[in-house]
């Protein structure tokens, strides 16, 4: 493997890092939908270049299903979803700003030195993608409890399951069967989420899932 | 061949706990299963003699079972063999029993299942030899038993009792199952022969040790561990406390034994020295509880708690000879606790069939209203009294060999030079002797207050004598009680391969010894002759028997019982359970047991009775067990509230443990 190579997969792992931390910091959910697109975009090159580099024309479909079902399906269908509850214009914020960036990069910073720590027997580029990838899940976590609105949490949840993916083509030689699972499981629970979201609205009138802990009684 | 055959008999049992499901509502369902029970029971028994007569090597099989690509090991080796046989003998004879004693039954339906699927889990406990087939033998056995316990589960305090003995059953395979990983070593691999050959260092070994106490000693009944076996005992159905309390507390002491003797190397001298100590404490803390208890069954529970320490202040002995290099006299502390392991289930296997015989007959298990037995039950009167001669340590029964050799060890031990053994063997001595006199005082007790005297109660009035099928098993087990301490040197030589695979040496050999005598050590030291003090007993019982009908009148003479001081009529006046305890309740219960007695005197003119109560303390269950479970039950009243967290705290909780999970492998590293 030559050098131009290893820069270029780091360079793109790193970005989805990058578009991870992106996606804390949008506090309007359109604005939020189009870094999630851009987050999965980044993800199908990452995939893309990971298929040139090892030779595995399976990761192409990887990451053609990565782009055409994360980057343009997914957010499209939310997209309408939020136009439909006419929640495209609301901010919301739980955490302050600068104390999600702090932790981001504190949870970056640890799966760093514990990835590279434990992976000292991998290949250089084996071990990057895995730090990367543990980021991305970690800060995918970080949002889904920095944020209230149920969508916001539907895309932390999905940006955790790029992390996922990012992992598994890392590694050589993981089976195309498992890549095609994880993408229609993410499908699934896109589907399963948004009925629920619907759901939620006719009840209650909100998204907030604050609305829920007032139904059963405690305090928001 | 022989472990296939031993593996036979426990698939037999299995299977016939199988075939009981749909049978034990038939007629004679009690009868066939038993039957079917006591065949490979018996089998196994044989194999087991065979083996350790003929001295076979140890055989081994591998089946397709359990883990794929594992399997199950099993293995037949010395120990194995003698385990067997005390297995084999005791779970036939019981199965005898309980032909007729489980016509009685009032649920067979959850009995007959699971009884004969217990004694096949113990002989695949006995047989296993990997770690995995192991843990899960004992498992089996330990729920099986529970299940058995939770037979009448209506009757009040069952269920508490199934609760704390599942609670310490599942605490008990939880230190096993640790003792087990921090055996491998890291390695993977967890069969016998990969343990055997891996070494552990000092901190490691006596965390096994411990563990070990911990796992086997809370299944054999180890204080402060023993809690369970008074609850259980007298839930179960008479034939399965015999069963649970003959057997299964032995099958923990092979546990024990096969870990610390043959997995593990020399432990250190200090281990062995509290592994010796909490003998002595068991045995006199059991004896203690057992001296005040009533309850004749919940006593006989107590007395298994003492001769487990009885059999742990030997199992000490020996590993601290083994630590200290005194090969010959590890040897005979050994024998010393597994003959006593085979005396125990023979004698503590009688008591309780006649302890179920007594519940079927009169319908109580309260001593203070049974007496005058004797009269009505004669043939489990005389049996039972073997029972208790035996358990009393008293010549020319078996109990005493086993007691004597235990003593023989202690008097070998100034040979050891640690000064911690010096001075802690005499003093275990000192409470096993203590222990050995308040047993014999408590089964005075129990055959006194319960055979002896006039019926205390309209049910012991009309007691009439068990079947013949109970009848036959104690008669057998009486008298195996009798042989043994009459020929004691046979059992000897039977353990020789075993101490010999363990500790590499043996007891001398003593089939020689003329006149039947065994020799422990020299004998120019000590010796006894089981043979010549049973002949001695038996002709000079005869002959002041023969003296006393010969020289003094030969009149029939009636006159009323007990007149000595003994005018009043009613039989409830007469020495009780509660009166003969009263002398060591003052002496020892008071300090022991915080006894305490209360004496109310109404005044004149009052018409309430006058009362005299005793109350008693369990401080072992108040120190430990009580503030245990206070503890718990407050934190789950605080942890209470993780149960109804917003969705964004369980995600958070989620996502802080996870981070300081990493965090910790992080600093790990």
């Amino acid at each position: 493997m030559n050098a131009t190579a290893f820069d270029v997969a780091h360079m793109l792992a790193g970005s989805v890092v990058l578009v991870s931390f992106m996606m804390l910091y949008q506090d309007r959910l359109l604005a939020l939908l189009n870094v999630f697109a851009l987050h999965a975009a980044l993800l199908s090159a990452a995939v893309a270049w990971q298929a040139t580099i090892q030779g595995a024309p399976h990761l192409y479909v990887t990451a053609a299903i990565a782009l055409f079902f994360k980057a343009m399906i997914i957010p499209a269908a939310l997209h309408r979803i939020i136009r439909r509850l006419g929640i495209h214009r609301e901010v919301e914020q739980v955490v302050g700003t600068g104390i999600t960036m702090l932790a981001g990069m504190g949870l970056v910073a640890l799966s760093i030195s514990l990835m590279l720590n434990l992976t000292a027997s991998a290949d250089a580029l084996a071990r990057e993608d895995l730090a990367f990838a543990l980021s991305v899940v970690l800060l995918g976590l970080l949002m889904m409890i920095t944020r209230r609105n149920a969508v916001s949490q539907v895309v932390g949840f999905m940006s955790l399951e790029n992390g996922l993916i990012l992992a598994a083509t890392g590694a050589r030689g993981m089976p195309l069967v498992v890549e095609i699972s994880v993408a229609f499981s993410v499908l699934i629970a896109f589907i399963v989420i948004g009925v629920f979201l619907f759901r939620i609205r006719e009840r209650f009138d909100t998204v907030d899932d604050s609305a829920l802990e007032r139904f059963r009684g405690d305090v928001g | 061949m022989a472990v296939e055959f031993a593996l036979i008999a426990a698939g037999a049992l299995l299977l016939t706990g199988i075939a009981a499901i749909p049978l034990s509502h038939h007629r004679r369902a009690a009868e066939l299963v038993y039957g079917a029970s006591a065949l490979p029971c018996g089998f196994a028994g044989v194999i087991g003699l065979w083996a350790l007569v003929a001295n076979a090597a140890p055989t081994t099989v591998t089946l397709p079972l359990g883990l794929p690509w594992i399997g199950a090991h099993f293995r037949l080796d010395g120990l194995g063999a003698f385990f067997l046989i005390v297995l084999g003998l005791g779970g036939a004879l019981n199965s005898i029993y309980a032909i007729g004693h489980g016509r009685h039954e009032t649920e067979p339906g959850r009995v007959l299942p699971f009884y004969p699927a217990f004694l096949g889990a113990m002989l695949s406990v006995v047989l296993a030899d990997d770690a995995f087939s192991f843990l899960l033998s004992w498992e089996v056995m330990s729920l099986l038993s529970w299940g058995l316990v939770l037979v009448h589960h209506r009757a009040g305090g069952t269920q508490r009792a199934g609760y704390v003995y599942l609670m310490m059953a599942a605490f008990g395979t939880m230190s096993l199952l640790l003792a087990f990983g921090l055996m491998t070593g890291g390695a993977e691999n967890y069969g016998f022969d990969a343990l055997r050959a891996a070494t552990h260092g000092p901190a490691a070994m006596a965390a096994v040790l411990v563990l070990m106490l911990m796992g086997a000693g809370s299944k054999a009944g180890l204080v402060p561990l023993h809690v369970w076996l008074p609850l259980a005992h007298p839930a179960a159905p008479s034939h399965v406390s015999a069963l649970m309390s003959g057997i299964m507390t032995k099958i923990a002491v092979y546990g024990f034994v096969r870990v610390a003797f043959d997995l593990l190397g020399p432990v250190p001298w200090p281990m062995a020295m509290v592994v010796m100590i909490l003998g002595g404490i068991t045995a006199v803390m059991g004896v203690m509880q057992a001296l005040m208890e009533h309850d004749i069954k919940r006593l006989l529970a107590y007395h298994t708690v003492e001769n487990i320490g009885i059999i742990f202040i030997g199992l000490g002995l020996a590993l601290a000879f083994r630590a200290e290099g005194l090969t010959a006299a590890a040897a005979l502390a050994l024998v010393a606790a597994l003959f006593h392991v085979l005396n125990h289930s023979l004698f503590k296997s009688l008591l309780f069939m006649g302890a179920g015989a007594i519940l079927n007959a009169t319908g109580t298990r309260d001593m203070e209203r049974m007496g005058g037995l004797i009269h009505r039950m004669p043939v489990t009167a005389v049996v039972f009294l073997a029972g208790c001669v035996a358990i009393s340590a008293l010549p020319p029964f078996n109990g005493f060999v086993s007691e004597w050799l235990t003593f023989q060890a202690i008097l070998v031990s100034p040979d050891l030079s640690p000064w911690g053994l010096k001075i802690s063997a005499p003093a275990v001595g000192a409470l096993l002797a203590l222990a050995a006199a308040l047993a014999a005082t408590c089964f005075v007790k129990v055959y006194g207050v319960t055979f002896l005297g006039r019926s205390r109660g309209a049910e012991a009035a009309a007691a009439r004598e068990t079947d013949r099928w109970s009848l036959g098993a104690m008669v057998v087990l009486a008298g195996l009680c009798l042989v043994i301490g009459i020929l004691p040197g046979f059992v000897i030589d039977l353990l020789a391969p075993v101490t010999q695979a363990l500790l590499g040496g043996a007891m001398p050999h003593q089939a020689d010894s003329p006149w039947l005598t065994i020799i422990p050590v020299a004998a120019s030291r000590s010796s006894y002759n089981g043979f010549l003090v049973a002949v001695f007993i038996a002709l000079s019982a005869g002959t002041m028997a023969w003296a006393v009908h010969r020289f003094a009148s030969r009149r029939l003479r009636r006159a009323p019982a007990w007149d000595c001081g003994f005018p009043d009529p009613s039989p409830v006046t007469q020495y009780g359970a509660g009166s003969f305890a009263q002398p060591v309740r003052r002496v020892l219960g008071s300090v022991l047991m915080r006894a305490r007695e209360e004496v109310f005197m109404p005044p004149p003119g009052d018409l309430r009775p006058a009362r005299h109560e005793v109350h008693l303390r369990d401080l072992i269950w108040e120190r430990s067990y009580a503030p245990l479970a206070a503890f718990i039950q407050a934190a789950a009243t605080r942890l209470n509230v993780m149960q109804t967290l917003t969705i964004r705290r369980y995600l958070a909780l989620v996502v802080f443990s996870l981070v300081s999970l990493l965090v910790v492998l992080t600093l790990w590293n």
